[in-house]
């Protein structure tokens, strides 16, 4: 359904982008051919991994440690894997979908996201350098606290 | 001329990423006969799901990238201020244009042209977290209830961040 919708959405706007400049566009076909490219190892790896996950790791053992009722250190340590990963977000989020699937729960898999996406402890030195300490430093905390709310209020409401 | 180098690396890496699993996978199916089955049919459906949004996403990004440069960014989030631009800083930030890192440099040059900080946090926030292309495999792979409460949540969580911040920090004092 939202592949269909993407799919059509992506279409409609390259019919658009071609009709006002076709050279602009096919450069932009190339670009996206190499990212898919370049994102190609990666996902491939991530679909021969979710293979093992679901057929090798038992699923009693993705739900012991990632599933059934919320639980502190699951949920901390769901956050601390995620602001350490640097992880794109495409293909942290299949890996996401795929623990899901295999019965973990939402709200460690939502403190993974959040954390993953809003804080950044490898970009920490970037950021330092171009926006100073202080800045950086109240950024990633309140998004680090931000992060946690976040993921027990989608536990909640899930 | 580089371009067709890059290509065949790129090639040649797929090549070799689908040889070691290869490889593994034959050493999963002498050790695991009974359960080899379903681990192919678990991976073919995951394959499935993202040929068929993947290329459409890379579509996306890719006209983002040509269509809305940076450079654009810098002057609607540069001049305006108040709740207009909030909304300018959240809508700039979802397009799909980049990595993290080449947000910084852009937030601190904005910094230094007496941007609003709250903007520039709000900025740096939804580019970080709420892309709308990665919204839409969010959805495909984990479901649309969990991606609209994580979109409302982690912007509302963003917005007050940045009024936190612009409370505490002097932009004044900073050195930038």
């Amino acid at each position: 359904m939202i592949a269909v919708f993407i799919n059509l959405f992506a279409l409609i706007l390259f019919i658009v982008s071609f009709y006002f400049n076709n050279k602009k566009s096919k450069k932009s076909l190339r670009k996206a051919l190499f990212k898919g490219l370049g994102l190609a190892p990666q996902l491939i790896s991530l679909i021969f991994i979710i293979g093992i996950i679901f057929a090798f790791i038992p699923p009693e053992l993705i739900k012991e440690y990632l599933g059934g009722d919320f639980s502190i250190v699951q949920v901390g340590a769901a956050a601390l894997f995620g602001s350490i990963m640097m992880i794109p977000s495409l293909l942290a989020l299949p890996l996401a979908g795929s623990l899901i699937d295999a019965g973990a729960s939402y709200t460690p898999v939502a403190a993974f996201v959040t954390t993953l996406t809003m804080v950044g402890f490898v970009t920490i030195p970037v950021e330092m350098k171009e926006l100073g300490k202080k800045i950086t430093i109240y950024r990633n905390v309140l998004a680090v606290i931000f992060a946690l709310i976040i993921s027990l209020l989608i536990g909640v409401f899930m | 001329m580089s371009e067709k180098v890059n290509l065949k690396k790129l090639i040649i890496k797929i090549i070799k990423t689908l040889f070691i699993w290869s490889f593994i996978l034959a050493v999963f199916r002498y050790i695991f006969p009974a359960r080899f089955d379903n681990a192919v049919s678990m991976s073919l459906r995951y394959a499935k799901e993202m040929i068929i949004i993947f290329p459409a996403v890379l579509v996306i990004m890719g006209l983002a990238d040509i269509w809305v440069p940076t450079n654009l960014v810098k002057q609607y989030l540069g001049s305006k201020s108040g709740l207009r631009g909030k909304f300018l800083a959240i809508f700039l930030g979802t397009l799909p244009t980049g990595p993290m890192y080449i947000a910084f440099p852009i937030a601190a040059e904005l910094l230094r042209k007496k941007a609003s900080l709250s903007n520039i946090i709000i900025f740096l926030g939804v580019w970080a977290s709420l892309k709308i292309p990665q919204l839409g495999i969010e959805i495909q792979f984990i479901g649309l209830k969990f991606s609209v409460l994580r979109f409302i949540f982690t912007l509302m969580s963003i917005i007050i961040i940045a009024l936190i911040m612009e409370k505490i920090i002097d932009v004044e004092e900073l050195e930038l």
